[in-house]
């Protein structure tokens, strides 16, 4: 049996072959964190590409939520959090964690998909509409076509058109989840970051959101987390194993699932773990 | 290759009860191999019976192995190097089935030829020591995949070469005896058939090497020159 409790030994996580098609979307570079005096991440490196889906796997408390977290600065919201290092966005090159970038303006460009669907206990519409008023639209009509369109890529508005002010909560789970996709694609992000968005959803249900994830990166770059490592396999492009903290191994999720470099990576992926 | 236990012990019995079964089939086909020779040599109808009769075996045994393989990957999602092993026995029990079809094929030439009362078979030396090649190039991939080896298969699949090299040796021969005594061309034409039964089972137990490589390593060697360099990163 293979154990792994020894402190992890990173390979040097390169970016692979650059290929013509892919460009830079966000890039986290040296990037720790701490909880306090816990260090969560430890020396993170590691491109985003833009218009791709991008999965982080690995145990539970590795820090992968941690990382996403990073992102739209959920962090900041809890006192002795701490960042050091970058995560850049491109194409203007903002360091998402500089203390003069504003975390409202940061979670506008990159909304956050959570694991428990969780719609503000208001109508269909208003859920929608919450997050185009946050961004200072005021226009009634202009209002109604974003969240039409935001629900018609959610994959939610043929569902829900005919009762847009019935309650949120009188809709399906994996309704209100892609209610929460449409509610987070209202504000027009960069990327969505998905927080193991399907754990609490039967396989129909996970089947949808993984199609719709499939649909959404012709538009937005996504992050998502995943304890359902079949599912990283089927939705991303890229794939990051990450134990205790580190990032172990990333690469093209072809090449992680058939032959990844890393004996740790491989021990996880095969069910040989801990 | 990572050979350590899954912590669901029920997967690592599976895969160990695939691989088993792999051996048994290659255990099968290569006495397989070793009577057709002998049938050829002898004309023994028994034989004959037992080498056309065990083809049945071979074939029921590449299916129950298929149907194993497809049973894994449905119940258990195979990654890594447990997805390469069963793509990987996937693909040899389609090679050893092969070889099975060509010992059939000997058999029945070895019918054939003895048959019509054909007293000198002209190059039986020569197919005989080709036959022991190539029942030597299986015994060693079947080794290699036992022992999940690189390296034996890459000697293996340079040494190919040699059978192939005996192939065209016998042809030339046939021919010039065909040339030379035109009442031996029925023969020596079957012969020529037996001959190339032979390099194709050299050239199916190279594929077995090449699997065991992809399973090992990941890296796919097929088609590939020997002396081409190494994909980039692939584990030595």
């Amino acid at each position: 049996m293979v154990t792994t409790l020894a402190r992890p030994q990173p390979q040097a996580a390169a970016a692979p072959e650059p290929d013509a098609a892919l460009t830079l979307k966000a890039e986290a570079k040296a990037l720790n964190f701490f909880y306090g005096s816990f260090r969560a991440l430890n020396n993170i490196n590691m491109p985003i590409y833009d218009k791709k889906v991008t999965a982080l796997i690995g145990p539970s408390g590795c820090g992968k939520s941690t990382y996403l977290r990073c992102f739209n600065r959920m962090h900041d919201l809890y006192p002795g959090n701490r960042y050091e290092g970058e995560i850049r966005l491109y194409p203007d090159n903002t360091n998402l964690l500089s203390a003069q970038v504003d975390a409202i303006e940061v979670r506008m460009r990159l909304s956050m998909v959570f694991q428990k669907p969780n719609p503000f206990p208001k109508s269909i519409f208003e859920n929608v509409a919450y997050g185009i008023r946050v961004r200072g639209e005021r226009k009634q009509n202009r209002i109604s076509d974003k969240v039409e369109e935001a629900l018609r890529g959610a994959a939610l508005w043929d569902e829900v058109k005919d009762r847009l002010n019935d309650l949120a909560f009188n809709l399906s789970g994996g309704q209100q989840q892609r209610l929460c996709i449409a509610r987070a694609l209202a504000a027009d992000p960069e990327i969505v970051l998905f927080d193991e968005p399907t754990s609490a959803l039967d396989p129909i249900a996970t089947a949808s959101i993984e199609e719709l994830i499939s649909q959404l990166k012709q538009r937005v770059t996504i992050l998502i987390v995943t304890h359902n490592m079949q599912q990283a396999a089927r939705v991303s492009d890229f794939t990051a194993y990450m134990y205790l903290g580190e990032m172990i191994e990333y690469g093209r999720t072809g090449d992680i699932f058939i032959k990844p470099k890393n004996p740790q990576t491989e021990a996880y992926i095969t069910g040989r773990f801990g | 290759m990572n050979t350590s236990e899954h912590r669901n012990k029920q997967f690592d019995v599976d895969l160990e009860d695939i691989r088993t079964r792999v051996l048994q089939m290659g255990g099968l086909v290569e006495r397989q191999i070793l009577d057709s020779i002998d049938s050829f040599s002898t004309g023994s109808h028994d034989l004959i019976s037992r080498v056309i009769d065990g083809e049945r075996d071979v074939d029921t045994a590449e299916k129950e192995i298929d149907d194993a393989c497809a049973h894994v990957v449905a119940r258990r999602q195979p990654a890594a190097s447990d997805l390469r092993l069963i793509m990987g026995v996937s693909k040899i029990v389609t090679d050893l089935e092969r070889i099975g079809d060509e010992a059939e094929k000997i058999a029945r030439m070895a019918r054939q030829i003895h048959g019509r009362g054909a007293l000198q078979i002209p190059r039986f030396v020569d197919i005989r020591h080709a036959g022991d090649l190539a029942v030597r190039q299986l015994r060693r991939a079947l080794d290699a995949m036992a022992r999940l080896d690189p390296l034996e298969s890459e000697k293996l699949i340079a040494e190919d070469r040699m059978i192939d090299s005996e192939f065209r040796g016998i042809v030339r021969h046939l021919i010039t005896y065909m040339m030379e005594d035109p009442r031996t061309i029925s023969t020596a034409l079957e012969i020529i058939w037996v001959a190339k039964a032979i390099e194709r089972i050299g050239d199916h137990a190279k594929n077995v090497a090449e699997q065991v490589i992809f399973i090992v390593r990941g890296t796919d060697v097929r088609h590939v020159p020997l002396d081409a360099p190494a994909e980039p990163g692939s584990p030595g």
